[in-house]
């Protein structure tokens, strides 16, 4: 094979990582160069850098080390059947492209994965490795995201942790009999093991040590996971619920939706069409009812025999029109839980609410300034002055609110 | 600022530049506490402005305090380009007098515009931090990173300092039209406006980011809408990257359409070698001990790994099994996992299992010397946010797991066996026992074994009342210290 340029290699393994959802940099605990005199900080937020016409923002070098790999996963580009183009960067390489980027301002850090080669253990091995030199032989205190091989050892499950701001582990897909049907080699056993021991170790290094008084920096950005959406036949109620079962498990911070897209070069087992991205959408939105909105994950999609989310309108209005008894809901009373429930109202509108009406009566027009369109809110709420009558019940509610909010415009 | 050159109003205040919150607050103040009302004020910045203004000075004595939070928030605002801002933090200020809470009613029409340059602000900061792209000039000693920058606000100072807590170990320059910031790795020093063409125009650096730009792209996923909404236009013509965009666009559908439409090749040429080195046949599924005629607990432990007797292996992380030597001298049944043990993978490591080895403790028993398991090895419960309710199992899975609690006895051939609880009750006696009427009790089945009856150490943590808890503990103390006897009996 002919030697790759750095260049050529970039092109092939950041080509090969796209199919990653995450891009997160937030959520890592403060951190600057001043007292280092070194380059890098975190400051809890996270920056995109830049955006790809994709929409998807671009916060990280997020490349793979390499593309060679022993599995055989239908769903990835790198499968070890694959006739993909394959490259391999050295420690080196990955660590003077993290460098020269962050110095220019083009990324807020490194998300850095890799295909198996050999032995999980060797590949782990690798990957802490760059991590290492970034923050030990670079002084480089900006953002790493170490994606985490199930099988790997304890120690370079521990090194990881020490050196990076988040680690990941892929749940890959919705259900076990999904993993062993499209990812025969993988164990959903083993990842949910590991899961386990990294929910462990996060806990036990976030309490001060008895010594120093001082928490150990242990992936301080807590672990992720991302779960491929259309593959297999997993409706979203299946979909949800395994979300569900990962947040309270293992604490993770974020479970990543990836709906699944055609690579090239694919598994004939696959769906070959464009990836549902209005799916992955709506699953995005339940997902953030249950962490933000007080739902249960049975709440969701009560009364949908199919177990699908709505493609149309949002699971909350769905939610809504679907329990209109409930409805209205009177902005200047009802409690901060019920509020959240409203369509359209979003989790800081409700706390504007709530902190404005201590002062002031709340009128329509008030609700319609703080929130972004109030032709969702209005059937579902009282406010001073306002009362939806017999809007709230009326049988084309539904047909009113989506031809107003123009709900489809988003593609 | 009308009334100003119509000579109305009764007072002009000059600022020393665009960002000059200190002028701006100090004649705030004695204006307000003078009662110069707001449309009696004029604001001015820099060159016209008078030279020598005289401002009133506030009546001896006179206080005016407005919250923390206005300060704060004013700061910010006044690095925004519209020329009423000061007299719109004027006017807040002197509203705020009266109405201390002003700032919170975000329905009022003054907050409201507040809020809203507030929020543009923010925003400029933001992008700025984003969208800032440093091109390198010179070598070793004398590189230097310097990056051209049009914001839409007064935010250079503001923001220079996050520059430096990120880059220190680098000397920059942020070169923008109307202030310029650089740091030499010791100092920030600011200088007047600069002009696009004294930025350096290239850095062989961008042809690697605009490689890694090309190739992050999905074309299966184009969405412009939301990219322009994160990046609008205005941004790019200072990023290299977006030089790319019309292209990496007008190219995408038919890439995206090249990737549906190619057809499926033959596995590449290295799969085959891959899958027999790492993959022999037969090695993905690890061949299973027959539980049934398992020898020892450690080989039964390795069986029940993968068992699937009822549905709660499906959200469960692990089979937790029992826990002990092969010969114990008694055998404590639980009723299932919990969170913690579900994590560890081993029984009674949670709350109630620290009451149980704290209990054991004070009536002598050594744990190790003990099996200690539960009559369901998989935790079951329902997901609420990031924690796990615990849910009680039903008949039907005590039922199957039997088949591990039998073996499990069977394997220990132990004298007694303390239940914990009604559920490890029902599993050993085959039917509900009322356990806080029959605690302290000992049962002998029809196979013999003799079954000590008492709570399990998690009612204890269920109970509110400290004084209640406490005797439900000593209760439990005592079951247990009969136990002790009996093992020696």
């Amino acid at each position: 094979m002919a030697v790759l340029t750095t260049r050529e290699k970039l092109a092939i393994l950041s080509d090969a990582a796209k199919y990653d959802a995450s891009c997160a940099s937030s959520g890592a605990a403060k951190r600057d160069s001043r007292k280092s005199g070194g380059i890098g900080s975190t400051e809890g937020m996270g920056i995109c850098h830049s955006y790809a016409p994709d929409g998807r923002c671009i916060s990280l070098l997020k490349i793979l080390l390499t593309n060679f790999c022993i599995y055989d996963c239908s769903y990835c580009i790198n499968r070890s059947s694959s006739n993909v183009r394959r490259a391999r960067f050295t420690v080196d390489e990955v660590v003077q492209l993290t460098v020269t980027f962050y110095k220019r301002n083009y990324i807020e850090g490194l998300f850095l994965s890799s295909g198996v080669i050999r032995s999980p253990d060797e590949t782990m091995g690798e990957l802490v490795e760059v991590a290492r030199r970034l923050r030990e032989e670079e002084n480089f205190a900006g953002y790493i995201h170490l994606k985490t091989i199930p099988e790997c050892s304890q120690e370079l499950l521990d090194a990881a942790g020490r050196y990076a701001d988040r680690l990941s582990i892929n749940i890959e897909l919705p259900t076990d009999e999904g993993v062993k049907k499209l990812a025969p080699e993988k164990k959903p056993e083993t990842i949910r093991l590991s899961m386990a021991a990294l929910r462990s170790r996060i806990e036990e290094k976030s309490e001060p040590t008895l010594k120093t008084k001082k928490r150990q920096r242990f992936a301080t950005g807590g672990q992720s996971t991302q779960m491929i959406i259309g593959a297999d036949a997993t409706p979203d109620a299946g979909i949800l619920q395994t979300s569900a079962r990962l947040y309270g498990s293992y604490h993770l911070r974020r479970v990543y939706y990836s709906a699944f897209s055609p690579i090239p070069d694919s598994s004939s087992a696959l769906p070959l069409r464009k990836p549902p991205l209005m799916r992955e959408h709506r699953l995005y939105q339940a997902d953030w009812l249950m962490r933000f909105y007080g739902f249960a994950q049975r709440e969701i999609l009560d009364g949908r025999p199919d177990g699908m989310l709505d493609l149309e309108i949002d699971p909350k209005l769905a939610w809504a029109l679907r329990h209109r008894a409930m409805f209205p809901v009177d902005v200047n009373r009802a409690d901060r839980e019920l509020l959240l429930r409203v369509p359209g109202l979003g989790a800081k509108v409700v706390a504007r609410i709530v902190e404005t009406r201590r002062h002031r009566r709340l009128r329509l027009e008030d609700v319609g300034r703080l929130c972004q369109s109030i032709a969702k809110v209005r059937p579902f709420i009282v406010a001073e002055g306002w009362s939806p009558g017999g809007l709230t019940d009326q049988s084309s509610l539904r047909e009113k609110i989506v031809s107003s909010c123009e709900q489809l415009s988003l593609f | 600022m009308q009334n100003a050159l119509l000579g109305l109003s009764t007072h002009t205040v000059p600022l020393s530049g665009e960002t000059d919150f200190a002028g701006w607050r100090d004649a705030a103040r004695r204006l307000a506490l003078s009662g110069v009302r707001p449309e009696d004020v004029a604001w001015i910045v820099g060159s016209g402005a008078p030279e020598e203004v005289s401002l009133p000075n506030p009546p001896a004595g006179s206080q005016l305090t407005v919250p923390r939070e206005f300060v704060d928030r004013a700061e910010t605002l006044i690095c925004h380009f519209d020329p009423e801002r000061f007299a719109l933090l004027y006017r807040m200020l002197w509203r705020m007098r009266g109405e201390p809470a002003l700032l919170k009613i975000a329905s009022d029409p003054d907050i409201r515009r507040f809020e809203a340059m507030e929020k543009s602000v923010r925003r400029d900061i933001h992008k700025m931090r984003a969208f800032v792209r440093f091109r390198k000039i010179g070598e070793a000693e004398d590189e230097c990173y310097v990056a051209w920058f049009e914001p839409e606000h007064f935010i250079v100072e503001r923001n220079a300092a996050f520059f430096v807590r990120r880059f220190t170990g680098m000397r920059w320059s942020i070169l923008t039209p109307y202030l310029c910031a650089h740091w030499d790795t010791a100092e920030l020093t600011f200088t007047s406006g600069a002009d696009k063409r004294d930025a350096p125009t290239d850095d062989a650096a961008e042809e690697l980011w605009l490689t890694y730009y090309e190739n992050i792209f999905n074309p299966a996923r184009l969405k412009t809408k939301a990219m322009q909404k994160e990046m609008p236009k205005k941004y790019w013509r200072n990023l290299p990257e977006a030089s790319l965009i019309q292209a990496l666009v007008a190219g995408a559908d038919s890439a995206a359409k090249e990737m549906i439409e190619k057809m499926p090749t033959a596995p590449a040429p290295h799969h085959a070698t891959v899958q027999a080195k790492h993959w022999p046949a037969g090695s993905t599924s690890p061949s299973e001990i027959d539980s049934a005629h398992a020898t020892s607990i450690g080989e039964l432990r390795e069986s029940a790994k993968s068992c699937r007797l009822c549905p709660l292996w499906r959200d469960a992380t692990q089979t937790v099994f029992g826990e002990g030597p092969d010969n114990p001298q008694v055998v404590f049944v639980g009723e299932q996992p919990g969170d913690q043990e579900d994590i560890a993978g081993r029984p009674f490591v949670g709350p109630a299992g620290k009451i149980f080895d704290a209990v054991l403790d004070e009536a002598e028993i050594d744990r190790r010397k003990t099996y200690v398991t539960n009559a369901v090895k998989h935790f079951k419960f329902e997901p609420r946010g990031k924690r796990r309710i615990h849910s009680k199992p039903n008949a039907g899975e005590v039922q199957a797991c039997r088949w591990w609690l039998d073996k499990e006895l069977a394997l220990t051939k132990p004298d007694l066996v303390v239940a914990l609880g009604a559920t490890a009750a029902l599993s050993l006696l085959g039917k509900a026992i009322p356990i806080t009427r029959m605690r302290g009790q000992v049962v002998t089945r029809d196979d013999g074994l003799r079954i000590f009856l008492t709570i399990h150490p998690s009612f204890i943590l269920r109970i509110p009342d400290a004084n209640d808890k406490e005797a439900e503990r000593a209760r439990f103390l005592d079951d247990i210290r009969e136990v002790k006897k009996l093992m020696t009996a």
